[in-house]
């Protein structure tokens, strides 16, 4: 059965595009045994006390595994579709490709728009269409990052499907946690949807140039997602005019470094 | 909605243990579900019912055990009931709380026949 829609058939299929390259379309790989039919069974009870994600958890540390050996920093990005996670990576890529090799994972239900935003901007970049799956998982991570034939001491972003719920509850292996708001969505999203904000490590405030325009106070922003987390540190940007960029290379450039 | 890929991450660990002992089918599954866990109760159960027709727990009785969630004050250690990750202490208004429980999600048991 398909894991992120429970389908059968093959009407939700998860597709890998590496731009640049012609695409491929998988289906999360269904093996449909049926038990062995053995009479004269009796009824038994099975403790298990299994984690639900368990098996999403086991590859999510694989990926980690993976990802220390090459000495690759992966940082998985969360926001409601249209805060700028996008726009933030162009510009980052911009800034920062000649310092550092930089690789994109682009998930989006559909389209390669992002992916060819990515390439444009000047890195390798692989979309991973999660067709109606809304949120990446850690199969997806492990299966796009062989495809981009990461190389070490990298940067890989994970532009996670934009969705303030559902990518929340899933370890992807990253080394970090992004979650970004930006200042026309309000103030209250960390308490509205605060389990993202509370597996988050770092959170970017976007779009801080539209602050005179809007009614919108980010020390209320801030206060919400600190009662969620409290150990959530804050970056103010604009990803449009490149305001408070430098901050956030500086934190992305030592959190590599830490992590060495 | 995540709550889709939960249950099909629930079907397969219990079809899988249920595989083992060689079982046809499951006729209970106990699951253990914190209410600050992430996972909609509602959204599950609306979930399970649209795909156990083709699973072995079709004909199961799911029982959902819903754990209260606890908070610790990392200032005061005051230990609290609370209903989100976000409520202020009630004792000394401190922000630094931390969830002691109602995170759980685990598949706790299933029977077979
Ligand atoms: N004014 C302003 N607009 C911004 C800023 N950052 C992004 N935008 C605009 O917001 C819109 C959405 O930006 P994207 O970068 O595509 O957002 P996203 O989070 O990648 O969206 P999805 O991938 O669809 O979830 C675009 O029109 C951007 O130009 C900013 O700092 N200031
Ligand atoms: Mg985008
Ligand atoms: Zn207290």
């Amino acid at each position: 059965m398909c894991i992120t829609c429970g389908c059968e058939g093959n009407e939700n299929e998860i597709k890998m595009t590496v731009f640049g390259e012609k695409s491929e379309t998988k289906h999360n790989e269904h093996t449909h045994s049926h038990g062995h039919h053995h009479e004269h069974s009796h009824s038994h009870e099975i403790n298990l006390e299994t984690n639900i994600l368990n098996q999403n958890n086991l590859l999510a540390e694989r990926n980690r595994g993976y990802f220390e050996a090459k000495n690759i920093f992966s940082i998985n990005m969360m926001s409601s579709p249209g805060s700028g996670k996008t726009t933030l990576l162009e510009k980052t890529i911009n800034d920062l490709k000649n310092k550092v090799q930089l690789y994109v994972i682009e998930g989006d239900q559909q389209t390669m728009n992002d992916a060819e935003r990515i390439a444009n901007a000047g890195a390798p970049v692989i979309q991973v269409n999660t067709g109606n799956g809304c949120h990446l998982d850690a199969d997806m991570i492990n299966k796009a990052v062989k495809k981009l034939n990461v190389k070490n001491d990298s940067i890989v972003f994970i532009e996670n499907v934009g969705n303030l719920v559902c990518p929340s509850l899933f370890d992807l292996g990253e080394s970090k946690r992004l979650v970004i708001m930006s200042t026309t969505e309000g103030e209250d999203k960390p308490v509205k949807y605060p389990t993202i904000f509370e597996n988050a490590d770092i959170c970017i405030i976007n779009k801080i140039d539209l602050l005179p325009y809007l009614n919108y106070d980010i020390e209320i922003a801030k206060n919400y997602a600190l009662r969620v987390n409290h150990h959530l540190e804050f970056i103010e940007v604009s990803a449009t005019t490149g305001e408070g960029m430098e901050k956030w290379y500086e934190a992305l450039l030592k959190m590599q470094k830490t992590q060495e | 909605m995540h709550e889709m890929s939960i249950v099909v991450s629930i079907v397969e660990i219990a079809e899988s243990e249920a595989k083992k002992a060689n079982a046809e089918k499951i006729t209970e599954m106990e699951l253990d579900i914190g209410t600050v866990s992430g996972i909609e109760i509602d959204a599950l159960n609306f979930a399970f019912d649209s795909i156990k027709h083709k699973t072995m727990l079709k004909d199961a009785e799911i029982k959902i055990n819903i754990i209260e969630a606890k908070s610790i004050c990392e200032d005061c250690k005051y230990e609290f009931k609370t209903e989100n990750v976000y409520t202020l202490c009630p004792q000394c208004d401190s922000y630094k709380t931390s969830i002691l429980k109602g995170k759980e999600m685990k598949v706790k048991s299933i029977t077979t026949n």
